[in-house]
């Protein structure tokens, strides 16, 4: 991802802000430009609670060029405590933790570099807690 | 006006590495090791860690305690000398996930392991002259120890946050003092990944010099003594220079003991001193008086004379307490999976 996409990200990366549509209520993470529930066209902005569960997981053996470093790591579907469900990948986790409905809270990580004089990308990834 | 800590958070890796793990790799002597430096373990950033990353969540847990809006933060200072980057601030991107941007100064510290209090001391300057109502001041270290070398034990990783502010504050600071000169005991240069250091000149002439003179000045300025605090914290590079820099200013074991995480924790550099004060501040009842100093190299020493207020009871249990932080949810790496961690393995291009 080119810096100035990931710079376009920060507020869901960074803040976790998610669309909240005004007319059902219905909380999209990332922001959506229609609500796929109402039709609806405006939102509000709400920071989300950074705590969830998981829903399910895997664990990503092969990973692409930027993860080569980290693999073999765990991704997870996560259910945020507001609502939406978000893909991310899972850190420190403990032998026993990375199962089904694991409380988790999303923590300020690097998620990947480009090449040791590149960019640094900062994201969350979910932890067990 | 009376100015002093509004909200205060801290953030540590959860892996650690035993002392053993390391001396058994150089056919050192452990139990020689855990002795005179009085460790036990130390903790290690995951590779998805830095000085950045720990640096958010500690900012994250002070403004919980803080109960205030980020925007209503002037300043944010973050002092290391392990910033990700050479030339990028570590700041703007702690003030960008806090929500702190855009009104807002920003600049990082560097000053070895006294950076982190450095920050502390310039926000309360700046909250005290009227220039800002909030400032974020945090230490953070992803510290570098050298293959082999005896820091190699010690160096370890991460960060404590303070909002400083006048107004419902959770500890005052009722006085500050500096104390540096130019000595060459610790340093980095360019380019170079690990710190070189001058021994045992590291001591007399350079930790304890500098603790000592802070902490005196101070003493007199505010005209009390050691018994008059029922905590004090003093830069921990290892066990043994805090609790003997303590006794030699008169403090006792029991004023000592709460902020002393070096023995499970290693030296978190910028970190150090600010983390001690934490774990101080999780657990003091107001009124308590608590001393701290803090030590760099190169070399200097930031000392601070803080009391607790009534609004601590209802902070202290907003945000993760340092001792669990700590204790809890440990991660024990053997030398290889930290050799990997701390990017010691030179990979092929």
């Amino acid at each position: 991802m080119s810096s100035p996409r990931s710079w376009r990200h920060y507020p869901q990366r960074y803040r976790y802000e998610a669309a909240v549509c005004t007319k059902c209520g219905k909380v999209h993470f990332p922001p959506r430009l229609i609500c796929d529930a109402c039709k609806g066209r405006e939102f509000t902005t709400k920071t989300m609670a950074r705590t969830g569960k998981i829903l399910t997981h895997t664990i990503v053996r092969v990973g692409p060029s930027n993860f080569a470093d980290q693999s073999p790591f765990a991704v997870a579907v996560v259910e945020m405590d507001d609502g939406p469900r978000i893909t991310c990948q899972v850190a420190d986790w403990n032998q026993g933790q990375l199962t089904i409905g694991q409380k988790v809270r999303l923590e300020f990580r690097k998620i990947y570099d480009e090449g040791a004089s590149g960019i640094i990308n900062y994201g969350y990834k979910a932890v067990p807690i | 006006m009376t100015v002093g800590i509004v909200g205060y958070g801290a953030h540590l890796p959860r892996h650690r590495i035993k002392v053993e793990e390391i001396a058994k790799v150089w056919g050192a002597d452990a139990p020689s090791y855990k002795k005179g430096l009085e460790l036990r373990e130390k903790s290690v950033p995951a590779p998805d860690q830095d000085v950045i990353t720990l640096a958010v969540e500690a900012a994250r847990n002070a403004l919980a305690r803080a109960q205030i809006g980020a925007q209503e933060i002037g300043a944010v200072y973050v002092g290391s000398e392990s910033h990700p980057y050479a030339v990028k601030p570590t700041g703007t991107v702690v003030a960008e996930a806090i929500g702190a941007v855009p009104n807002c100064h920003c600049a990082d510290f560097e000053f070895a392991c006294k950076a982190g209090s450095e920050a502390m001391f310039v926000c309360t300057g700046l909250v005290k002259s009227g220039y800002i109502k909030y400032g974020l001041a945090i230490g953070a270290d992803t510290s570098q120890g050298a293959p082999g070398d005896a820091l190699e034990y010690s160096a370890s990783a991460g960060a404590a946050a303070y909002i400083m502010g006048s107004e419902n504050l959770v500890a005052t600071i009722d006085l500050q003092h500096s104390f540096m000169t130019d000595t060459p005991d610790f340093w980095r240069r360019e380019y170079q990944h690990y710190p070189q250091h001058a021994g045992r000149y590291t001591g007399e002439p350079a930790y304890f010099k500098h603790t000592l003179g802070a902490s005196k000045a101070l003493l007199e300025k505010s005209g009390m003594k050691p018994a008059d605090f029922d905590f004090a914290v003093f830069h921990q590079p290892n066990g043994k220079f805090p609790m003997r820099v303590g006794k030699m200013l008169g403090f006792k074991r029991e004023q000592l003991e709460t902020g002393w995480l070096v023995p499970l924790l290693g030296n978190t550099y910028s970190g150090a001193s600010p983390l001690g004060l934490t774990a101080i501040l999780d657990i003091a009842k107001p009124g308590n008086k608590i001393f701290m100093c803090s030590y760099g190299s190169g070399s200097g020493s930031d000392a601070f004379i803080l009391t607790v207020t009534d609004r601590i009871r209802e902070a202290q249990d907003r945000a993760v307490k340092t001792r669990k932080l700590l204790d809890e949810n440990k991660i024990y790496l053997e030398y290889g999976e930290y050799a990997k961690f701390r990017k010691k393995i030179l990979k092929a291009e």
